[in-house]
């Protein structure tokens, strides 16, 4: 701890810092390892920025600077201002819709002159300080239900906007901030239920549809069965049971077809098949399918994306093939590797090893921001280190999930690795807030 | 405030852990347990160039090439790489059609995927490389690649050189997967039993390629490559000029020629007739060519030299005679009086040309003039000898002499697909007599009939035990290969062994067979085929022979035999010619034995002789039964295609004047003038006035 200097340095949690800066060095490696070409000038290209690793690095140094800023600031600034900074990013978001520039097949990024500027990356910070903001407010009771469905409000309003702008991976995001809600009491039961929707929603991809009614309906005759004295006493349970069968079997039936047909795009539909390794039904098949001339199978272009990810990953074996020795992700063969699939270099490069060290980081990280929240004595810094917590969980799970298959691709990106600056700034004024807060953490903030 | 909910803090921990327990659980499952992504992984990205070393050369006696390397091309395709292209100049520029054209790059894409070159067209035309290079940047996705072909400076030798092509799957199989799709691989002839000296060692390139299947640089620079080694020469025995000479002179007519130096087994010249020039088989034709050859009824690509079978007939006898001075049975001195006829089996059969007194007073006299009373009797003294009991033991002795002469066996010689000819074993004679026979039975073995049956090449190597005075070496081509190795001996160590195959008869008693055949020259049956300054032994023979053609037997002109060996005191070359129904041997064998003598020993041909070859050349005896058999073989093939393809185009030139094709004739019933009747006429797809919609048929999406 620096003497010269105790307002900034003191009571920061330096643990936090030394995994942002590892993780941070390990990104910047893995961008030069995906992007490095053979005889690129590397010092020259410091001082020019013309290749992404350089790029990456003044963006790590803007970073550096602004985390700096934000320490220097007082604590109780965050809480006084999240109200105003979530109104601005929500501001922002509707400004998308008229003045948005039509880039990658997004609609969800603004530019400012040399800058792309993607306001829902912003309201990752501005939703977690509103949802503290809120939850922490002496007059919220989070047992009423109103209070649940305002948090929910808070959260979710965001995330549909980014639905509307055709950014359905950023938009499922948001729903991370659940697991907040589920620390200051959210019902355990609500968890419970949209986990089972969300099982219903996928057994209904992987089973045949009239099956699964029988199923459904089998399950709901067993469970009468079963509770048959209680409902000889009480009849209102075997409309609730009847009830809840036929809303499941109406998701099933009609909600389900209804998503896949107009609400997902195509290109989801087929990251979704992709993901379970079923051939697209052909009710959800919009515009034209390519048939595969050997196997007279659907060519899925997702398909390859994965399976080249998982060949990278897979042909790392335990140790790697060592940095710039990658043949996958050196010579084109893993798809957007220095952005989404940026997890493909380490695995390819370092194999299982690497990939451990770094996921181990990243759990290091989760835990360490889960035990300072837990010793904050004001629910605003709590809330928001759950918040922070949540999100760089969602990240890394979705992120190295899709790379090895195990969940569709939603472009994502991986916290404090993947090439982006808009990326690497959120998260690092993330995590910078988090340690100015808990180097207040004696302090009760409203 | 929710203080009660803390114990929550330890189930999102729990969440957070078993997520990443999921992860690093599929992680184990990719990176170390499923061993399948490293080499997939190599086979994106790395690609083995496969660099074919140059193939040996082969090289006659005198160190000429006879058959050599030059360089063509291959058209290579890309089907990914194929955008924008102008498909219809490419298919003008190639002489293909565009159905052909999608046929092929969908035979590539099955072949090699899209994304790999697979071959084209392989072999362009010196016109259409020339086309297409001045083209080959609006035809993006193709290019030409470099192949190396076999060439035949002399045009001779298509049989015993043989020829290359690209392995077909069975070879593949059967290599052990050793060759890939594409490869070159000898078929036939030397370039087939020499293989692996003539193919050299491959090499690989390892290089590394990125997603657009773009070669962007050596994988680990180069650490796993394997430089190519050129393949080694073939040494022959071969005599290129012998072998024109051979060639031309069965030009136009159905035979074979085999010409052997005794000493050492060596094959100096080996044609079969009809023959084609090897180059046919090379280059962009190669496949026409070769199904042109493949439907000749006088099969040009039988090598009639070493699979064809003939009766010997009288030039079996010197044989014959050996065997009866083994045994003891005779001396040279032995007479046989014959009046015309063989009359110890009752049957006055064989006949002979011969029937004054004494024309067989002796063995040399007898083979001058050819006895057949003498040779049969001879026979019949072998097997009927008392030390073997009875005909049956005999007559195996006997084919035991057969078979040490090479003769009902296979000799061996350097060239696949040999013959054993035939020397009946006693079963055949078992079953065809119930058991009971004798050597009166089978008597005309003694004069190399009955169902004898040998290769020109047996008879040559007959004729080389007969001038080494009772051993042989297995006829051969290779002398000897380049930079030879121990481990050659795989290939040359049975050709330098002794075949010792009679031991007891000397040197004089040789002589005096010897001297017989010479005789044949001086006053006998080959009298014409005496050579300028040299001694020759000569034997001629002339076989009757029969077929079946169009369900009648009919008689077929002789085939001509001859065999010689020259110079009779100090041989240096036997030759054994068959012509097959061409006449008497002397009259059309022996003239082409005695060019070669000629050319051979003195080095030139004198005047007279050249005259002779010449118009020899000329010479058209192809049998004329064939113009018959291969209509019948064109108008049977035809026929079997039409009835798959119901094309009439096939059989048309074969039906008489008016006569219409079968299945055409079945609508010929006369319609009713109805107007229904009108409109199916006129549907007809024959007619083409209109063409019937075809029936919808299912197509997936």
């Amino acid at each position: 701890m620096s003497q010269r200097n105790p307002g900034i340095s003191k009571g920061i949690d330096w643990s936090v810092v030394g995994i942002y800066i590892l993780i941070v060095t390990i990104g910047l490696m893995a961008i030069f390892g995906a992007t490095y070409k053979e005889g690129d000038p590397i010092v020259q290209s410091f001082f020019n920025f013309s290749t992404d690793y350089s790029k990456q690095f003044i963006f790590f140094g803007v970073s550096l600077l602004l985390g700096l800023f934000v320490l220097l600031t007082d604590s109780k600034f965050f809480p006084a201002t999240a109200n105003i900074f979530y109104a601005a990013g929500i501001f922002m978001m509707l400004l998308v819709f008229p003045f948005h520039s039509n880039i990658k097949g997004t609609e969800s990024i603004i530019k400012l002159g040399p800058l792309n500027f993607q306001p829902a990356e912003f309201c990752k910070i501005t939703v977690a300080l509103a949802l503290a903001k809120y939850l922490s407010r002496p007059e919220t009771d989070f047992t009423q239900t109103r209070s649940q469905v305002i948090a929910a409000c808070i959260t979710l309003f965001p995330a549909i906007l980014s639905i509307l702008q055709k950014e359905t991976g950023l938009a499922l995001v948001f729903f991370a901030f659940f697991l907040v809600m589920f620390r200051e009491g959210l019902p355990a039961s609500i968890l419970v239920v949209g986990f089972s929707v969300a099982a219903l929603v996928v057994m209904t991809l992987l089973l045949e549809k009239n099956l699964l009614a029988f199923i459904l309906l089998g399950i709901g005759l067993l469970v009468a069965l079963l509770l048959r004295r209680q409902i000889r006493r009480d009849k209102v349970l075997l409309a609730k049971i009847i009830g809840i069968t036929a809303i499941c079997v109406g998701i099933q039936f009609f909600v389900v077809p209804f998503l896949f047909k107009t609400v997902l795009g195509k290109h989801q539909v087929e990251r979704i098949y992709s993901t379970i390794g079923k051939e697209i039904p052909e009710e959800y098949i919009r515009g034209e399918v390519v048939i595969n001339e050997k196997s007279g199978k659907q060519e899925n272009t997702a398909d390859y994306n994965v399976k080249q990810s998982k060949i990278a990953i897979g042909s790392g074996g335990l140790t790697g093939k060592g940095l710039l020795k990658g043949t996958q992700t050196r010579y084109g063969f893993v798809p957007e590797q220095r952005t989404d699939f940026i997890f493909d270099t380490i695995g390819e490069g370092f194999g299982f090893i690497g990939s451990f060290v770094l996921l181990g980081l990243y759990l290091l990280l989760l835990f360490r921001i889960v035990t300072i929240a837990e010793r904050q004595r004001s629910v605003f810094s709590r809330c928001y280190a759950y918040g922070v917590a949540s999100v760089i969980f969602f990240h890394v799970a979705i992120n190295v999930s899709m790379t090895i298959g195990l969940a569709p691709v939603i472009g994502i990106p991986l916290p404090l690795i993947s090439y982006g600056g808009a990326s690497l700034l959120t998260f690092s004024l993330l995590i910078a807030i988090l340690l100015r807060l808990d180097a207040d953490r004696q302090m009760v903030l409203r | 405030m929710s203080v009660f909910n803390q114990s929550r803090s330890r189930i999102i921990k729990l969440i957070f852990l078993l997520v990443f327990i999921m992860i690093i659980g599929q992680l184990i499952n990719l990176q170390l347990l499923s061993g399948k992504y490293g080499p997939m992984a190599m086979d994106n990205a790395v690609y083995p160039k496969i660099v074919y070393p140059e193939r040996g050369i082969i090289y006659d006696r005198n160190g000429k090439a006879i058959l050599n390397n030059a360089i063509m091309y291959d058209l290579m395709v890309t089907p990914a790489e194929i955008k924008g292209m102008d498909t219809a100049a490419f298919c003008s520029l190639m002489e293909i059609d565009t159905a052909d054209f999608k046929k092929r790059i969908i035979e590539s894409i099955i072949k090699n995927t899209r994304v790999r070159p697979s071959t084209f067209q392989s072999l362009l035309t010196p016109q259409m490389q020339a086309r297409f290079e001045e083209n080959s940047w609006r035809f993006p996705g193709f290019a030409m690649v470099e192949r190396p072909v076999r060439v035949y400076p002399y045009n001779v030798g298509a049989h015993l050189l043989g020829y290359v092509s690209e392995v077909s799957p069975k070879d593949i199989e059967r290599s052990e997967r050793f060759y890939r799709m594409g490869d070159y691989i000898g078929k036939n002839g030397l370039e087939s039993s020499y293989e692996k000296v003539l193919m050299g060692q491959r090499g690989v390139q390892y290089m590394i390629k990125d997603n657009r299947n773009r070669l962007v640089g050596k994988y680990e620079d180069g650490e796993f490559d394997t430089a190519a080694i050129a393949g080694r020469g073939l040494r022959t025995y071969l005599d290129v000029e012998l072998q024109e000479i051979a060639e031309k002179m069965l030009s136009g007519k159905v035979g074979a020629v085999v010409a052997i130096e005794p000493k050492t087994g060596g094959i100096l010249a080996m044609a079969s007739g009809p023959t084609f020039n090897p180059n046919d088989l090379t280059g962009y034709d190669m496949e026409k060519n070769y199904r042109r050859l493949a439907l000749d009824v006088a099969q040009p690509l039988l090598n009639r030299a070493v699979q064809g079978r003939y009766e010997p007939g009288s030039t079996f006898k010197p044989l014959g005679g050996l065997v009866a001075l083994e045994e003891g049975v005779i001396t040279p001195s032995y007479g046989y009086s014959c009046g015309g006829r063989y009359f110890a089996c009752g049957t006055g059969k064989p006949g002979c040309t011969h029937s004054n007194a004494g024309h067989a007073a002796n063995l040399r006299v007898a083979t001058a003039n050819s006895c057949n009373s003498y040779f049969t009797h001879i026979y019949r003294l072998v097997v009927d000898q008392k030390k073997y009991g009875n005909v049956k033991n005999g007559y195996m002795k006997w084919r035991e002499y057969m078979n040490a002469f090479g003769l009902g066996v296979r000799l061996g010689v350097d060239v696949p697909s040999e013959n054993a000819g035939f020397i009946p074993d006693t079963s055949v004679y078992n079953k065809e007599n119930r058991g009971y026979w004798s050597s009166c039975t089978n008597l005309t073995l003694g004069i190399g009939q009955d169902k004898m049956g040998a290769t020109p090449l047996q008879l040559a190597n007959a004729m080389c035990i007969i001038a080494n005075k009772g051993y042989y070496y297995t006829p051969h081509f290779v002398k000897g290969i380049d930079d030879e190795t121990a481990a050659d001996s795989v290939y040359l160590a049975k050709y330098r062994k002794k075949h010792e195959v009679l031991t007891h008869i000397p040197d004089e008693m040789y002589q005096e067979i010897i001297n017989g055949m010479e005789d044949v020259t001086i006053f006998g049956t080959a009298t014409r085929t005496r050579v300028p300054g040299q001694r020759v032994s000569a034997k001629t023979g002339t076989a009757e022979n029969y077929t079946f053609l169009d369900g009648r037997k009919i008689k077929l002109e002789n085939n001509a035999m001859f065999v010689c060996f020259a110079p009779a005191d100090n041989p240096k070359i036997a030759i054994a010619v068959v012509m097959q129904n061409a006449g008497y041997g002397g009259t059309w064998s022996g003239p082409i034995a005695k060019v070669l003598m000629e050319k051979y020993l003195n080095d030139t041909l004198s005047k007279a002789t050249k005259a002779e070859y010449e118009n020899f050349v000329k010479v058209n005896r192809m049998p004329k039964h064939f113009a018959r058999l291969q209509y019948r073989e064109d108008s049977i093939r035809a026929r079997w295609f039409f009835d798959k393809t119901k094309d009439s185009t096939y059989i048309r030139k074969y039906l008489r004047r008016g006569e219409v094709a079968p299945a055409e004739k079945k609508e010929d019933n006369p319609p009713k003038s109805t107007i229904k009747s009108a409109i199916t006429f006129m549907l007809e797809p024959k007619h083409k006035f209109f063409r019937k919609p075809e029936a919808p048929t299912l197509t997936t999406v």
